[in-house]
């Protein structure tokens, strides 16, 4: 009886264990990064591309505007890719890009917006990457979408496509 | 030959001073790197990648620590911009429960049965 009960006891165990894996392994292992974001923006300081001056985040979103914080590097292909993207959006008056030129030579990220021109109302730059970082960004190309409370509205991983600047575009109206 | 050494000495000496980035800094680096998962290079720690990301995770784990942040507040950050799955060392959680239980209550079970067997505890 004993014995019994015992064994009883271990093949619900045993089973438990088995179907705890057996959910385990069905989930994903890919990570996923969160796309709409709740959170403000993180403060921080660095340097412009053009003029070297330093300046903070608390001075940029200041205006009444949708800012895109567009991370870009000048060895990055799909960055070019965006470019013309970013330059059709740099028409839209109601709309702000702030450029993060990523562990990126200076040189290179000159001589890239001099050639594919400048989209961008300001360039900063993050040559460590620890901007990046802050951000919660993976790599390059990522574009935050902020408001003017330095809430990040949502995050657009890889290059910026015709369906993401219509949805920029549809919250600069709202 | 003796002047020469003493010299050296004192110049090392000095260098390790003026030094501000300690070399237990760099072991806590490397340490926080180890238990950091490098997101875009699966089955990696940010400290054996070499990638753009792992090696702006090491820059910005070094930034923090000569900031004074402490350990966990450095995953705990990490944590709030990647989640949990960026730390390699799980929490205690509802999630993790059985992750951290099971082995104990394995060990537990296990150990009953052994004593059971062994006639030390009359069951």
């Amino acid at each position: 009886m004993k014995n019994k009960t015992l064994f009883i006891i271990i093949l619900i165990f045993t089973l438990f264990c088995f179907f705890i894996f057996l959910k385990s392994l069905n989930n994903s292992n890919i990570y996923i990064p969160p796309k709409n974001l709740d959170r403000k923006l993180v403060s921080f300081n660095t340097t412009t591309l053009f003029g070297n001056k330093t300046i903070g985040s608390d001075d940029l979103f200041i205006e009444d505007k949708i800012y895109l914080l567009n991370l870009w590097a000048s060895w990055c292909a799909p960055c070019r890719y965006e470019h013309k993207n970013l330059m059709k959006l740099s028409n839209n008056k109601s709309i702000k890009i702030i450029g993060i030129n990523y562990r990126d030579s200076l040189i290179n990220a000159k001589n890239f917006i001099n050639k594919f021109g400048n989209p961008y109302s300001e360039i900063l730059t993050d040559k460590d990457g620890t901007i990046a970082i802050n951000l919660g960004a993976i790599g390059v190309p990522e574009t935050y979408i902020i408001s003017k409370n330095k809430k990040i509205l949502k995050k657009i991983l890889g290059p910026i496509n015709s369906e993401h600047i219509k949805e920029i575009e549809n919250l600069s109206i709202k | 030959m003796k002047y020469l050494k003493i010299v050296t000495l004192i110049i090392f000496y000095f260098f390790l001073i003026s030094s501000n980035f300690k070399i237990s800094d760099i072991d806590l680096v490397n340490k926080i790197s180890k238990n950091i998962r490098c997101i875009i290079c699966q089955g990696q720690s940010v400290y054996d990648s070499e990638s753009e990301f792992a090696n702006s995770v090491k820059e910005f784990i070094k930034k923090k620590i000569e900031e004074g942040s402490t350990e966990n507040q450095i995953y705990e950050s990490l944590k709030n911009q990647y989640g949990e799955w960026i730390l390699y060392d799980p929490e205690f959680n509802k999630n993790t429960i059985f992750l951290w239980l099971l082995p104990i209550l394995t060990f537990i079970a296990g150990g009953l049965i052994f004593l059971k067997k062994t006639k030390f505890l009359k069951l």
